[in-house]
């Protein structure tokens, strides 16, 4: 299998190939204003021939594009919101507790209908099917096309979702529904803001992977495009498309995958030192542990599964001020080429702290001559602390722990840490990111209340029905293995109530092996 | 009597969630709904128990339920206030003003909704000074008042009244089963209290308690102070443990989580660990085998940073906690009140020594 893997960062795009097990090269090109043509540049960065480009598998993008549209408040559209959880939670109406601006960029008005279930599965309230119909039509006249529904209960029970989404494509053709149920779990407000945040980015995500595709096919690759996700696997890019909020947090997830392909470990802590900031994250079985709470976005509550992590700005562009000691938080970012010392600009950066202590070799040496090595150690010091602090906050007991350092600032991590029993670099490193993204895999996942079932049987009913996502998102049955089951026993509810969560993740199915065999079938069936 | 300023109303859910000692369900979505109506330009008053008369009517009132089930269902601020009123329609009198069954976590709020739409004041005062999971672990019990009438609402019109139990744990079985009927999650009003009862067996002022424990962590937070420290000044708490979460475990049986986490040390604490146990609520805290702290004591594990409560459905590895204690009503700390709320009643058999008597 060959895929190119990208990464679109706030800085750089970095790119690799990779051939099988191995990363055959890698590349760092500036990201551009529209995204889209540094996705080209860092393609043809690759160099590659028209055969190698025709035997590529599949072409895999993480972006951040998407959370900066919510954070900037930009690129967002109008979204209608049917909420059907009536005579129940009318107190609190869709977009409550939302920042005021952004709440005006996306409330495209809201509706509640009676309906819903309750957490045993009986019905809680008749679905109002009349008024979802009227509420139809009314959404048509304002020609509005992003919509959400929200159903009380609806990750345990999504069948009043499910109707009224279909009534809402009957009575408007280009509608585009985001069912909540889809997006996160129970927390009736939180799941809904998910939903929100999602349907309003719609129109960027189906923009963006339309310019990513055209960039494609702009550098004569044909092979499928996929979008990684914030739990290290990837997406069709249609599915990506009507999905932006599960690409969220990819950027950093891409890195810790990456380190734990390069380095082959699955139990470590990683750190990428990027140019900005220092990203903190945990490897468990491979993947980021993930955190199991509300999550803020943009100002706005928000319940689905992001990895944890701790982001500290400090990175190679970071500014270092030699008379206090202190390094960051501010950045000179993408123009670090211009204004490092090294690069003859006029103020301290980390990258200059490097050059000094000769840790990198990177522009004119001579510039950070008047640097003393007090300064010098100084600064550094002050980095070791702040590496060893947030690499404690991660850690889940005493023990040492591995630190995996990836990154273009990577040579910021000292090869002695407190609490670090060794600090592992990897070739590649610094386009670990971009290699997470390649070696990504699709998943399928569960996260569902069970009720009278023993605990064994719970998990394995979760774990069939995780199998059936993952294959339905792509991936090669036989590859099916389990990263996470987790299951956690409820107050108050009769009959052991439990809520299960399972993941699997699996390799793609090859296209090319798909289509040599229909080819095959077709033979035979010939002769 | 005082009028809440919206400042209050955001400090008490702060302090409620310290008082409700790891359970009582999160003030978030209560505040959600006060916030709405204080912008509205509705106040809410507050009444000191000393201004009631003897022969007033007092409505006692509680959200009950599954907090899995309150995070679909939300809180409606309707529901509380039709308890209320369905109580007074089978009593055929008027209340003068509502309290809090718990000032500890979501319920130390929900009567703040009730008064809303009913009207009325309410009473700086309520029966557990924190949150505990029964119905007979009120100051109320202690005191063996009557524990019926209740009334028990659902969003769907569905309405019960209990007229008579034998005990207040019979009123606590039939109401919990009535609660799960329901959906696991209902509004209750409770027996009704006569002025002269809040006066004698209330824990009084605990509404103005929360507020300025919320006050200090809020003002602590906005001057770049210690949250936890400005917590243990305001209610004269004891500092225990400092440290991670590094162990957590729970299961249910007979519809309470129950569990415990592990916690260990962080600077001065660096080198040792302590398990706190749970049922709902924080119950023991445990060191080299020995139980340093106990209910009735209120057991509250702290975010190390931000001071902010961590509910016992919540924790989570790797968290960075602060454990402190703060005193219990008198009520609780004679031989009766123990009965009813030490650990004895949780099934330790331990004697009960509270941090702060020694």
């Amino acid at each position: 299998m060959r895929r190119i893997g990208i990464d679109v960062g706030g800085t750089n795009t970095d790119a690799v190939l990779i051939d099988d097990a191995k990363v055959v090269q890698g590349v760092k090109v500036a990201t551009t204003a529209d995204v889209t043509s540094g996705v080209a540049t860092a393609i043809e960065a690759l160099h590659l021939s028209a055969n190698l480009a025709a035997g590529i598998d599949a072409l895999m993008i993480g972006t951040t594009h998407f959370i900066n549209a919510v954070v900037q408040r930009r690129h967002l559209t109008k979204v209608a919101v049917i909420r059907i959880a009536l005579p129940a939670t009318s107190s609190l109406p869709p977009f409550t507790d939302w920042p005021a601006g952004l709440a005006e960029l996306a409330n495209g008005g809201v509706w509640q209908i009676e309906g819903g279930h309750d957490y045993d599965g009986r019905r809680f309230a008749t679905l109002d099917i009349a008024a979802a119909r009227q509420i139809a039509r009314e959404i048509r006249n304002r020609a509005q096309k992003y919509v959400v529904v929200n159903a009380l209960f609806s990750p345990l029970d999504p069948s009043d979702e499910k109707v009224v989404a279909a009534i809402l494509r009957e009575e408007i053709p280009d509608v585009s529904v985001t069912c909540a149920h889809l997006l996160g779990g129970i927390g009736l407000l939180e799941r809904e803001n998910a939903a929100i945040l999602n349907a309003s980015l719609i129109a960027l995500a189906e923009e963006t992977i339309t310019a990513f595709e055209h960039a494609k096919s702009k550098v004569g690759l044909n092979a499928p495009l996929f979008v990684t996700q914030n739990d290290g696997t990837v997406a069709e890019a249609s599915r990506a498309a009507a999905y932006p909020v599960f690409s969220f947090a990819s950027g950093a997830t891409n890195s810790m995958r990456g380190a734990a392909y390069l380095s082959g470990l699955k139990e470590a802590v990683v750190v990428d030192v990027g140019g900005t900031t220092a990203d903190f994250g945990h490897l468990r079985n491979g993947f980021p542990r993930e955190a199991n709470a509300v999550v803020h976005i943009g100002g706005v509550r928000t319940l689905f599964r992001m990895p944890d992590l701790v982001s500290i700005g400090l990175g190679g562009g970071s500014h270092v001020d030699l008379d206090a000691g202190t390094i960051g938080p501010l950045s000179v970012g993408y123009r670090l080429s211009k204004e490092a010392l090294v690069f003859g600009g006029n103020g301290v950066t980390a990258t200059d702290i490097g050059v000094a202590a000769g840790l990198i070799d990177l522009g004119d040496r001579k510039r950070v001559a008047h640097i003393t090595a007090d300064e010098v150690n100084g600064i550094l010091r002050r980095c070791k602390e702040m590496l060893e602090e947030n690499v404690d906050r991660l850690k889940t007991s005493a023990e040492d722990v591995t630190l995996i350092a990836v990154g273009g600032g990577a040579f910021l991590v000292p090869e002695e840490l407190q609490g670090v029993g060794r600090v592992v670099r990897v070739q590649h490193g610094g386009c670990a990111n971009a290699v997470g993204a390649a070696i990504a895999q699709v998943s399928g996942e569960v996260d569902q209340v069970f009720q009278g079932l023993t605990r064994d049987e719970a998990v394995a009913s979760a774990r069939k029905l995780a199998d059936t996502r993952a294959v339905e998102a792509g991936a090669e049955p036989a590859s099916l293995a389990l990263v996470e089951a987790e299951d956690t026993p409820i107050a108050y509810l009769p009959g052991n109530a439990m809520r299960v969560r399972v993941k699997v993740v699996g390799d793609i199915r090859s296209t090319r092996i798909e289509k040599t065999a229909k080819e095959k079938v077709a033979c035979q069936s010939v002769s | 009597m005082r009028q809440l300023s919206p400042e209050d109303i955001e400090a008490l859910s702060v302090g409620a969630w310290i008082l409700g000692t790891g359970g009582g369900g999160s003030p978030y979505h209560a505040l959600l709904n006060l916030r709405r109506f204080y912008n509205d330009g509705v106040r809410i008053n507050l009444i000191d128990p000393d201004e009631l008369d003897d022969d007033d009517a007092v409505a006692v009132v509680s959200i009950m339920g599954a907090p899995l089930v309150f995070q679909e269902r939300l809180v409606d601020s309707r529901l509380i206030a039709r308890a209320v009123s369905a109580m007074e329609e089978h009593l055929g009198r008027k209340f003068r003003a509502v309290m809090p069954v718990e000032i500890g976590g979501g319920n130390g709020m929900q009567s703040l909704l009730a008064a809303v739409h009913l009207k009325i004041p309410v009473v700086d005062a309520d029966a557990m000074g924190r949150a505990y999971p029964e119905a007979q672990m009120t100051s109320f019990a202690v005191g063996n008042l009557a524990p019926y009438p209740l009334t028990s609402i659902d969003p769907r019109g569905n309405e019960a009244i209990v007229g008579k139990t034998s005990s207040w744990k019979w009123m606590e079985r039939v109401s919990r089963k009535l609660c799960t009927e329901f959906g696991s999650i209902v509004a209750t009003c409770k027996a009704p209290r006569t002025g002269a009862e809040v006066k004698k067996w209330a824990i009084p002022r605990t509404t103005s308690k929360a507020i300025n424990l919320g006050r200090a962590v809020v003002e602590a937070n906005r001057q770049h102070a210690d949250p936890i420290a400005a917590i243990l000044k305001a209610e004269s708490g004891k500092l225990l443990f400092s440290g991670k979460v590094v162990e957590v475990e729970r299961r249910t049986t007979e519809g309470f989580l129950r569990g415990r986490t592990v916690i260990e040390g962080l600077g001065e604490n660096h080198g040792s660990q302590i398990r706190v146990d749970f049922q709902n609520e924080w119950i023991v805290v445990w060191r080299d085998g020995q139980a340093v702290v106990s209910t009735p004591d209120l057991i509250c594990v702290l975010d190390s940073e931000s001071g902010e409560a961590i509910g016992t459905e919540t924790i989570r590895y790797g968290q960075r906690t602060t454990v402190i204690a703060l005193p219990a009503a008198p009520v609780f700390l004679s031989p009766r009140g123990l009965d009813h709320v030490g650990p004895r009643a949780f099934g330790y058999d331990i004697d009960f020594k509270s941090v702060f008597c020694s």
